[in-house]
């Protein structure tokens, strides 16, 4: 349904010859919401998440080859640039757009400091000192509690990943809410929420066990609005904090065991 | 006594040496007194008023606990299954809607084995495009023939004994602009010797009708459109040449009084969807019920819930009517859980408002002026910069079907809360919360992870005397199912979780439930043979039969 729309809202567009104004226009949060999920879809296999992975183009810091406005780039998501690998897509007007108000989004804020570290050394931290392992997994290896982050340098841009790494209660990811049940014996299991409904409650609990609680068999049940994860707001200085950035940003995505 | 006639039926076929599928003949009588023959589901909403009301009795508030799978039959088809089946005399019928490229499928089913007599497999024209899923909600039937409507805005007429295609219209040529894009998707309605059915396509910018046709040869007998053509009354509510491609689609069944000889549908959302700029005026006759001259297709009465809409609410639920006593008097009513979050009662001899109320949190209107108009919240319409409106834009509720007992003089439907929309000028109302936080049905099921403040999905029972909520079955997911009544007061729903339940239809208290390993998007039915009560729902793309053990 909201492909036909949009569709036609996109032909709507180009024949009134409103795509100029409607970019100006439609930058809410939900547009830059929706354009930022486009982009790491689509655009960010290429261009990285922060847009700086193609040469000579940085998307999150708007420096163009080709393109001098919000409408030469909405042209160029649709077009494509012939004889580059910049290919053209059926992407309608109005999701471009969207995902040139991502872009200038991100123009618009702080890019991290810290995504010049060292990969290597930032490697030995997360495997070593930062502990990471106790929680993630990537590439196979390490728990399973937390998030996996094999290809999390694909998924998040620098920026974010820093936040995450010093404020982890900021935003978390719906998928990785954590969620709490008390037993009718007084047990109280903490984990991973894996799926929730009515009646159950399916955890990945911090023994790693995929555990299944009925609800009419518990005393308490609820989400967990703090991050069990720790800040290493004072536990790496600003060089260790830019390795394990870097490291991050370097994990595009393996074939896990 | 429901059993003993369920009896007497299945001798009088015994003795007369004849399978169960000879000895049909569905009457306009008999589609008129449904509760002569309680053992059958003659019609979508088992009624002509669309109660959902079920007089079997032999499941209980006591025994609930005690059903059972008897059998399940799996559709070749992996879109939503949203039809409802119907049984007459131990046969039933249902279809499922076809894949991208592929074919419905019709089946005649046993309803004691779920073991096929017959299956037709129909293929609609490459050209159709539904907007929003290749669904079916159901057959009708008249006489020995069914009736089919299909994506591809055809009329078929299928032997009920063979499966065999009697004839097959084509009430709109679909083309290939987006405004030529007609399709059927509800089940006929059955009108004395007329099939009734209306056009759906108002999100491409089709204009939309109700059309009725002779059934036994597929003649069109009267058309009405639900957008009036310039110079026709209504037509000053469209700016300029917006009328055209006004929309108002027809996407669910209608009901029949035979009092009043009047048909009532809902109509949906005026199109453009979200761009009311383009489409200045109340846009009638969108968002709003329709109660026609059953003979002639004449508009006697309409009520528009939403004006002017722009959001998308439609206002396609089936209309449930009932005779209850209004302010101390016996009074002709229906009954309407909007997609829009207001319910309401009407009048549905004169369309006259008696009540409307919110059923869930509703932010762009907070009041009715006296001939029952929404008043709108100033700023709660789309804006450049977005304004969030409750409810979402797919709805308090939706197309699910909702029940009315007599028994207990409720109202029940299913719905869901807490969802809102982000209204933009001219754009898709973009949801709140996570994302996909309130989608559409889909056959498969999805993992939940929502808070409370991310939306959730219930049962509610409605007073229609003052509109109140008498209980609420909360689900910690949205969902898509209807909900049927029985005069045992067992009340059958589920939910997009993929549950299929049994409520004390007195108090919502949770009797049984079964995961069936797919969302539920239909409406339960039950229906008995050899005096056992079976009770048929819906999920993934599978039918499913249940039953005391």
């Amino acid at each position: 349904m909201r492909a036909h729309k949009s569709r036609l809202l996109a032909i709507a567009a180009a024949l009134f010859g409103t795509a100029i104004t409607l970019v100006a226009q439609h930058n809410t949060a939900q547009d830059i919401d929706d354009g930022g999920r486009v982009f790491r879809n689509t655009c960010a296999n290429c261009h990285g998440p922060d847009g700086n992975e193609v040469a000579g183009i940085d998307l999150g810091r708007g420096v163009f080859r080709r393109a001098k406005t919000d409408e030469d780039l909405v042209q160029i998501i649709r077009s494509g640039v012939p004889g580059t690998a910049m290919p053209a897509s059926d992407m309608p007007v109005a999701q471009a757009e969207q995902v040139v108000a991502y872009l200038r989004s991100v123009a618009a804020t702080k890019r991290s400091a810290t995504a010049s570290g060292n990969v290597e050394r930032g490697n030995e931290i997360f495997h070593g000192k930062g502990a990471c392992m106790t929680c993630h997994r990537v590439n196979g290896a390490g728990a399973r509690l937390g998030p996996d982050l094999s290809d999390v340098g694909q998924l998040r841009r620098a920026v974010e990943l820093e936040t995450s790494i010093v404020d982890p209660g900021k935003e978390v990811f719906y998928t990785n809410r954590t969620y709490r049940v008390v037993t009718k014996d007084g047990a109280t299991i903490t984990g991973r929420l894996l799926n929730l409904d009515t009646f159950t409650v399916l955890l990945l609990d911090s023994k790693e066990q995929l555990r299944s609680f009925e609800k009419s068999n518990l005393r308490d049940f609820g989400f967990v609005e703090a991050s069990p994860m720790p800040s290493y707001k004072d536990k790496l200085n600003a060089q260790e904090l830019a390795d394990v950035v870097s490291y991050l940003v370097s994990l595009k995505g393996k074939v896990t065991p | 006594m429901n059993r003993g006639r369920a009896l007497v039926a299945t001798l009088v076929a015994s003795l007369a040496g004849v399978s169960a599928l000879s000895a049909q003949q569905v009457t306009w009588d008999r589609l008129q007194h449904p509760e002569k023959e309680p053992q059958n589901w003659l019609s979508y909403s088992e009624n002509l008023f669309n109660q959902r009301f079920s007089p079997l009795t032999q499941i209980t508030p006591a025994n609930a606990k005690n059903l059972e799978l008897q059998w399940v039959w799996q559709s070749k088809s992996l879109e939503k299954f949203e039809a409802t089946a119907l049984v007459v005399d131990g046969v039933l019928y249902t279809l499922q809607g076809p894949p991208a490229q592929g074919v419905y499928e019709v089946v005649a089913l046993d309803g004691a084995s779920g073991r096929p007599f017959w299956t037709l497999e129909y293929k609609p024209a490459l050209e159709a495009r539904p907007c929003c899923g290749r669904v079916s909600r159901g057959l009708a039937i008249l006489g020995d023939t069914l009736y089919m409507g299909t994506i591809d805005a055809h009329l078929v007429a299928i032997d009920a004994k063979t499966g065999k295609i009697l004839w097959d219209h084509i009430v709109e040529k679909v083309g290939d602009k987006a405004t030529e894009k007609y399709a059927i998707t509800h089940a006929p309605v059955v009108i004395k010797d007329k099939i009734v059915v209306g056009i759906a396509g108002g999100d491409l910018g089709v204009r939309g009708f109700i059309c009725a046709f002779d059934a036994k040869t597929g003649k069109e007998l009267w058309r009405t459109y639900t957008v009036p053509a310039k110079g026709e009354p209504g037509n000053e509510t469209w700016s300029g040449d917006s009328w055209k491609t006004g929309g108002a689609g027809v996407w669910n069944s209608g009901a029949y009084d035979i009092e009043t000889n009047l048909v009532y549908f809902g109509t949906g959302n005026p199109s453009p969807d979200w761009d009311g700029r383009e489409r200045l005026g109340d846009n009638l006759y969108s968002d709003s019920v329709l109660a026609l001259d059953a003979d002639t297709g004449k508009l006697k009465w309409h009520y528009q819930f939403t004006p002017h809409d722009e959001i998308d609410y439609d206002a396609t639920q089936v209309p449930v009517l009932a005779d209850i006593q209004w302010q101390g008097k016996p009074r002709k009513v229906m009954l309407w859980a909007n997609r829009n979050g207001l319910a309401y009662v009407l009048d549905r001899s004169t369309g006259e408002f008696l009540l409307g109320k919110p059923f869930v949190k509703v932010t762009w209107m907070d009041s009715f002026d006296p001939k029952g108009r929404p008043i709108r919240i100033p700023g709660q319409v789309p804006t450049p910069q977005g304004s969030l409106i409750r409810p979402h834009a797919l709805g308090a509720t939706n197309w699910a079907p909702p029940s009315y007992s007599p028994r207990t003089g409720l109202f029940y439907a299913a719905g869901w809360e807490n969802s809102g929309s982000v209204a933009l000028e001219g754009k898709f109302p973009g949801g709140v919360g996570i994302p996909n936080g309130t989608p559409m049905g889909q056959a498969t099921l999805t993992p939940n992870f929502k808070k409370e403040d991310e939306g959730f999905g219930f049962i509610r029972a409605l007073d229609p005397h003052g509109l109140t909520r008498k209980w609420e079955f909360k689900m910690n997911d949205i969902t898509w199912a209807g909900v049927t009544t029985t005069a045992s007061d067992v009340l059958f729903g589920g939910g997009k979780e993929g549950y299929f339940l049994a409520l004390d239809a007195r108090n919502g208290d949770l009797l049984w439930k079964i995961a069936l390993g797919g969302q539920i998007n239909s409406g339960p039915m039950t229906y008995s043979i050899n005096g056992k009560q079976y009770v048929t729902v819906a999920a993934g793309s599978s039918l499913f039969a249940f039953a005391l053990r």
